[in-house]
């Protein structure tokens, strides 16, 4: 077949020609479902835009972005840090993009990654499918900053500022993490609108100088339906913020709300980054490949590619001065092709760690279905091979508060592989990253003052003065005392009390 | 597949977020400013070299774990390391490596660069020129030439060559005046004629060139009706060039301290009037018993002995103002520093040459430093000196283009400078 490029020059011609042939290897051969594309070409100050609104092109408007950037811009332009050479938004049409400065061959690579790789990832795994909408997002956004602007207008950049900065602090618990329903992003601005609506409309100053005996003649079964209604305990504080808190005004709720859906969509990400990664750094290094062997790019792009991509796949061992932990390129890279290999050519080991799907002969299909239904701690859990243990070497760390050292504790051998296997899951563990803290109690005969509680499990304790600063933000939000209690999730113990910061 | 080109599109997105954050930041940014204006020569300040400021206290908080605790890490080995070997933990570092490259919550601590407008705006935010003396003086008037239409007659220079080959065009298509074209297919068909021997086609042919020639010879190509010049008009308009007058007394008694106040004070007035005006020049007067005009780096760094004469300075900016800076083409801003002391014969001199020079200036701005906490004033407390007492009365006669403050120490100089040009009209101080 012809080139498809020659040098290192772009154009659009051939981003066009080049985004076909990927595609026809993608989703003829590889057998990949992405959504449709949209390449988008920019600036490296619009990809620093990008950076600084978490790469969503509509964020609303707030300080934290503008502190981002700058940020950004100081290393980028100190040389301390590189650009991404792409950035991708799961929405669809799956938004990709591309920098101007990239040469030909890496736009292919960077088209064969984000369009494709990233893409069909975004539309077949089981957590964005469950937990994102990418057919509203971009409206919903669009929807978030207009509303985010409009009451900038009514309230005063200060007012909407302290709602956003308490809100955004509260971010990581601002998920659900157990599934309700779909989100359908789509209605969400009319939604919005309706609450408004119902709101000024139904609102009637007469109740207001209705004296609040009612509540206590009540007794206690009016607060204890009241407190049901609460749906105690509560993981997602945003959300009880949102629906319960006693002092927010309508717009408010609403704002709290924008900072919880951005806050959900980007859930699953979190959890993803090892398969996601992996899953796309398979495609683009398959479609790559297949364009060299089919003469569709020359042997100079193809060595190329060969160098961003072993550049962007090296893994420092623990031993290394620029060791940063797992590089989830590599490791998710080399998961997938070991799992391609088990399935083409498996040997006796392979056979014995991976009956079900050694040698079936259809690498695609298999990886297709990993992509599809496991996220990075399962995947870890079914597909880390002994072979990819050995390859990186692994060992395991106990590390013990009190002692001076490390022990190792296990290595890559028979007796270590698959105790190692179920550490490095556990690590992707979504559970053991972000604390767990509930809302458990709230005072409503009394003070309204609300209890949280943080479950301490290996003896891990709350950061104490970002948590004091955070239980701050959250007495903004709910408008009255807020008191957080540490509680040893073996012993029942209580560790500590942290309240806000004055 | 749809591919867009996003290039064109608007810069500066995130503009808006950095504004909000700059306020957010502005105590930093304040004291960053502040800071970098200490380190710079006068005329340099606000010009393209940047202020970076360091940012802390914009952490944005989240409930995360403190590390420390026990666990496991499962990492890329070395292949050497065998179950119970120990590895040291690496000192002063609480988590692994791994655990603090995402710590999000983190307390932020960086540099940023402050582009000039951000800097001068953050630097004179809330001053203003004193309304005081706009309104009473007017702007400084220069009349400019401006574009006004056409005309028939003016300098060659002004020619509009466009202009007039169009109205010669238009004159030649209406008069029938035969182009080069017309004339050579004539030409060429009178030797056609003549080539196939037609006498009648050659008598035809040769009074049809005729009478083109004719033509040619009685219309002319450019006519002077065709003709038109560039108008010019003098119009009056706001002179944006500046003068700025640093008076500064270098006797012995103006120590170095002194001397790094009077040096912010210029700094901050040069600054200032370079937002307003296209172009500040910057005259240093020095003075002793005489005066002399000299560059910055003498004005600041060298030392003279003698007594003081304040008059000598006024007479030397007048001098150079009458020879360099006319009042109708330059806003004229004196900014005088002293320690007050001045030769008691020599007030009556200075009230004369004040009454010459305040009308023709902008602003007269007195500042009187002093040495410092113990000896506030360089005179004993509640005394005034006498330069102070002359510049007074001079202001109690209703000169208000004159104010006048004192200050000590380093902290007091944005604090006078802020009241001289706050945006109410000021007087003198109490």
């Amino acid at each position: 077949m012809t080139l498809l490029f020659d040098g290192a020059e772009w154009d659009f011609a051939k981003l066009d020609a080049t985004y076909r042939a990927c595609e026809e290897i993608a989703c003829g051969e590889l057998g990949l479902t992405p959504y449709p594309s949209q390449i988008e070409v920019i600036t490296s100050e619009q990809m620093l835009d990008a950076y600084s609104s978490v790469g969503l092109p509509l964020m609303y408007r707030h300080w934290s972005f503008g502190k981002r950037f700058a940020r950004d811009e100081l290393l980028y332009r100190a040389g301390m840090q590189s650009l991404a050479y792409e950035i991708v938004i799961n929405s669809n049409p799956c938004i990709a993009y591309l920098m101007e400065e990239n040469t030909m061959p890496m736009q292919t690579l960077v088209i064969a990654h984000a369009c494709f790789g990233h893409n069909h990832f975004f539309r077949s795994n089981h957590l964005f499918r469950q937990w994102t909408d990418a057919d509203g997002i971009l409206d919903y956004l669009a929807f978030a900053r207009r509303f985010v602007a409009e009451c900038e207008e009514r309230h005063g950049l200060a007012a909407v500022e302290r709602i956003l900065d308490a809100a955004h602090a509260l971010q990581g618990q601002g998920v659900h993490r157990y599934l309700r329903r779909k989100w359908r992003l789509a209605d969400e601005e009319e939604r919005a609108r309706a609450r408004q609506r119902y709101e000024e409309e139904s609102h009637n100053p007469l109740w207001s100088t209705v004296p609040g005996s009612d509540r206590q003649a009540g007794g206690g079964r009016a607060v204890n339906q009241a407190k049901a209604a609460l749906n105690m305990p509560e993981e997602n504080l945003l959300y009880l913020c949102e629906k319960h808190a006693p002092g927010l005004r309508g717009w408010q709720r609403e704002l709290v709300r924008i900072v919880r859906v951005v806050a959900q969509y980007f859930y699953p990400q979190q959890q993803t980054k090892l398969a996601n990664e992996g899953c796309a750094t398979a495609v683009h290094y398959a479609i790559m490949t297949r364009l060299h062997d089919r003469g569709q790019i020359g042997d100079g792009a193809y060595l190329e590619f060969l160098t961003s991509h072993t550049a962007v796949t090296r893994q420092p061992t623990l031993a290394d001065a620029n060791f940063q932990g797992w590089n989830p390129y590599a490791l998710g890279f080399a998961i997938m092709r070991d799992i391609e290999r088990v399935c083409t050519e498996p040997d006796a080991e392979d056979v014995h760690w991976f009956p079900a799907f050694a040698g079936n002969g259809d690498p695609w299909g298999t990886l297709r279905e990993a992509w599809a239904e496991y996220r990075d701690e399962s995947l870890v859990r079914q597909f880390l091979g002994p072979k990819v243990m050995r390859a990186f070497r692994m060992v395991n760390l106990n590390d013990q508060a009190n002692e001076p050292a490390y022990e190792v504790t296990e290595i890559h051998d028979d007796s270590g592989y698959r105790r190692i296997r179920s550490l490095l899951a556990d690590h992707y563990d979504p559970a053991r990253a972000a604390p767990l803290i509930e809302a458990t109690d709230v005072d409503l005969a009394g003070d309204r003052s609300l209890r949280l509680t943080y479950l301490s499990r290996h003896k891990q304790r709350l950061h104490d003065a970002s948590a004091r600063q955070t239980l701050a933000h959250l007495q903004t939000l709910w408008g009255y005392k807020v008191t957080l209690q540490e509680i040893d999730a073996d012993t029942d113990r209580v560790l500590g009390e942290l309240i806000a910061e004055a | 597949m749809m591919i867009v080109d996003r290039r064109p599109n608007p810069q500066g997105k995130s503009l808006p977020n950095r504004q909000r954050f700059l306020v957010r930041v502005k105590a930093q940014v304040r004291r960053a400013v502040a800071d970098s204006i200490d380190r710079r020569r006068i005329s340099d300040v606000g010009a393209d070299e940047e202020v970076k400021v360091r940012v802390a206290g914009t952490s944005e908080p989240a409930f995360r774990q403190a590390g420390g605790a026990d666990g496991d890490y499962v990492l890329p080995g070395t292949g050497t390391l065998n179950r119970g070997d120990r590895i040291p933990k690496p000192q002063g570092g609480g988590g692994r490596g791994h655990e603090a490259a995402d710590s999000g919550g983190g307390e932020d601590s960086f540099e940023f660069t402050l582009t000039r407008e951000e800097f001068l705006d953050c630097f004179f935010e809330e001053l203003e020129l004193p309304r005081l003396t706009r309104t009473e003086l007017g702007e400084a008037m220069l009349s400019k030439p401006r574009r006004a239409g056409f005309s028939i007659a003016g300098q060659p220079t002004a020619l509009d060559v466009r202009r007039t080959m169009r109205n010669s065009l238009a004159r030649r298509v209406a008069l029938r005046r035969p182009d080069r074209e017309d004339l050579e297919g004539a030409e060429r068909e009178v030797s056609e004629a003549i080539a196939a021997g037609d006498d009648g086609r050659i008598a035809a042919a040769r009074s049809a060139l005729d009478l083109m020639l004719r033509r040619i010879a009685r219309i002319p190509f450019i006519d002077p009706i065709d003709v038109r010049y560039h108008r010019h008009e003098r119009v009056r308009l706001p002179a944006s060039d500046a003068v700025m007058f640093c008076l500064m007394d270098v006797s012995g008694s103006m120590t170095e301290h002194m001397k790094g106040l009077a040096k912010r004070f210029f700094m901050l007035l040069h600054l200032f009037l370079e937002r307003k005006y296209d172009r500040v020049h910057v005259v240093f007067i020095r003075h002793t018993e005489r005066a002399q005009e000299v560059d910055e780096e003498t004005f600041f760094r060298s030392r003279e002995t003698g007594g003081t004469v304040v008059s000598s300075a006024l007479a030397e900016m007048l001098r150079v103002q009458a020879e360099r800076f006319p009042p109708g083409a330059f806003n004229i801003y004196v900014a005088q520093a002293s320690d007050g002391d001045n030769m008691h014969a020599d007030s009556s001199a200075v009230v004369a040459l004040m009454a010459r020079i305040l009308p023709l200036v902008r602003y007269f701005a007195y500042v009187e430093t002093g040495q410092g906490e113990e000896e506030r004033f360089g005179a004993a407390p509640g005394q005034e000196t006498s330069l102070w007492s002359t510049y007074r009365a001079i202001a109690e006669d209703g000169a208000r283009q004159l104010a006048m403050r004192r200050m000590a120490e380093l902290r007091d100089v944005w604090g006078v400078f802020a009241e001289l040009f706050r945006k109410d009209p000021v007087g003198v101080a109490p």
